[in-house]
């Protein structure tokens, strides 16, 4: 038996039929096409597939697509606006916050979602805020240094920019 | 990896949830937060037939100070719970617990009601239940925490039976859990608890046997004037622990008795 969807995904609405064991992040994949969520451990481990459900960090894997009906949802696709990266995004780039890249979606997503909760985090703080994801590389020194550089930009200079994208599909 | 195939029924009411159950049969799971029955559905270890999934039951995730009991809602989030400024005040070690739970993004979804029914004795919430004689309160009945954990991943609940909320006594005092682990996130390889109420040390251990465990032998000893060092080689006393990946009942027992001291000294 398939059941009905309807989710807004980065502020586009979405409607299918869906299978009650499709998890949430096959979903995002298969059926809406937006791939930047990743399938990292499948054990709920290494957080890749972590995406904002009404602005709160889950892990896709561990939500079925049924769950998310009538909920706004966010990806790594809907971070960029018009072309310009979020902060978050830009300070990866710009600390080079990654090697292989597999893990990073799900990074700036947590981090994104840490930065929202704690605008101003310690390096302990985004440690600690940042346990539920894994980097194979072990690149965690740059990943951090990436997530003090974005909230700098996004906390000092003014603009909550960043962080009204980060919820725009959830408000 | 992809769950075997389900029927799926949403809930509204707690009801609404037994009478589904009473429909779909034994084999039909609840779905609360999933952190524990997801992963084990897509590792095929649980095979429902059905699920019901009751987080659109509104008023289940409240948390309330009446009299001197702290009611947590069965469906009140891990981060509801560490960041509840009743529980900081009513229960502080329940709060500290919920902060090391998982992850962020694990603690935006898991429950109260999920791990007190999944009863895995690698919970955490299920050492503070026990060893503070909370009350499991559910749609038919209220179980003592004594009488609730039978068994490995085996409680008291019928099949048709939900966790509604958990009773906690409120205690301020002197309190530490430890959780002894390789990586933030994980389980407890081991975890001690330790909680003065009422000017008497409560003392609870996680993951050394089937179920979660009251050290009765340590909390005597203390009553009986033993310094933590002495009181906690009680610890693994009567202790089967069965051995994993990551520690052998050996050295489970050493770190019950270990952790329980620090627990007890460290408390404050």
């Amino acid at each position: 038996m398939k059941h009905k969807v309807a989710v807004t995904i980065n502020g586009r609405k979405h409607e299918h039929e869906v299978e009650a064991r499709l998890l949430l992040v096959h979903y995002l994949r298969d059926v809406v096409g937006l791939t930047g969520t990743h399938i990292g451990c499948d054990t709920s481990q290494c957080g890749a597939c972590t995406i904002h459900v009404d602005g709160k960090a889950i892990k896709s894997c561990t939500m079925f697509a049924v769950q998310a009906d009538g909920r706004n949802l966010t990806t790594i696709e809907g971070l960029a606006k018009e072309g310009k990266l979020h902060p978050i995004q830009q300070a990866f780039w710009d600390e080079h916050g990654l090697q292989c890249g597999y893990c990073t979606p799900g990074f700036i997503m947590a981090a994104a979602y840490l930065l929202e909760q704690n605008p101003n985090p310690t390096e302990d703080e985004i440690r600690r805020g940042l346990e539920g994801n894994l980097c194979r590389c072990t690149g965690y020194v740059n990943i951090v240094k990436s997530v003090q550089s974005a909230a700098k930009v996004m906390g000092g200079a003014s603009t909550t920019a960043g962080r009204s994208a980060v919820t725009a599909g959830g408000e | 990896m992809i769950p075997a195939a389900f029927e799926y029924a949403k809930a509204s009411s707690v009801d609404e949830a037994v009478k589904l159950l009473d429909r779909l049969g034994e084999d039909a799971k609840v779905l609360a937060g999933g952190h524990s029955l997801i992963p084990l559905m897509r590792l095929r270890l649980a095979q429902p037939k059905a699920l019901v999934d009751i987080n659109g039951i509104k008023g289940l995730d409240h948390i309330e100070v009446k009299g001197s009991k702290l009611h947590v809602g069965a469906l009140a989030r891990h981060v509801q719970i560490h960041s509840s400024q009743t529980v900081k005040e009513s229960l502080p070690i329940l709060a500290e617990v919920a902060a090391e739970v998982g992850d962020n993004q694990v603690r935006n979804m898991g429950t109260m009601g999920g791990v007190i029914a999944h009863g895995d004795a690698a919970g955490d919430y299920p050492t503070l239940a026990l060893m503070l004689d909370a009350d499991i309160v559910t749609n038919k009945r209220t179980i003592p925490a004594r009488d609730f954990f039978k068994d490995i991943f085996t409680t008291a609940l019928a099949a048709n039976e939900i966790v509604t909320e958990v009773v906690f006594p409120v205690a301020n005092g002197p309190h530490k859990y430890i959780k002894f682990r390789r990586r933030l996130f994980d389980w407890a390889i081991v975890g001690a608890a330790a909680q003065k109420v009422d000017g008497h040390w409560r003392v609870g251990l996680t993951n050394v046997g089937p179920t979660p465990v009251r050290a009765k032998a340590v909390e005597d000893a203390l009553a009986k004037g033993a310094k933590p060092e002495e009181a906690a080689q009680h610890a693994s006393d009567g202790l089967n622990p069965a051995g994993d990946l990551r520690a052998s009942p050996e050295y489970k027992k050493h770190l019950a008795r270990v952790l329980t001291k620090r627990a007890i000294e460290q408390a404050q």
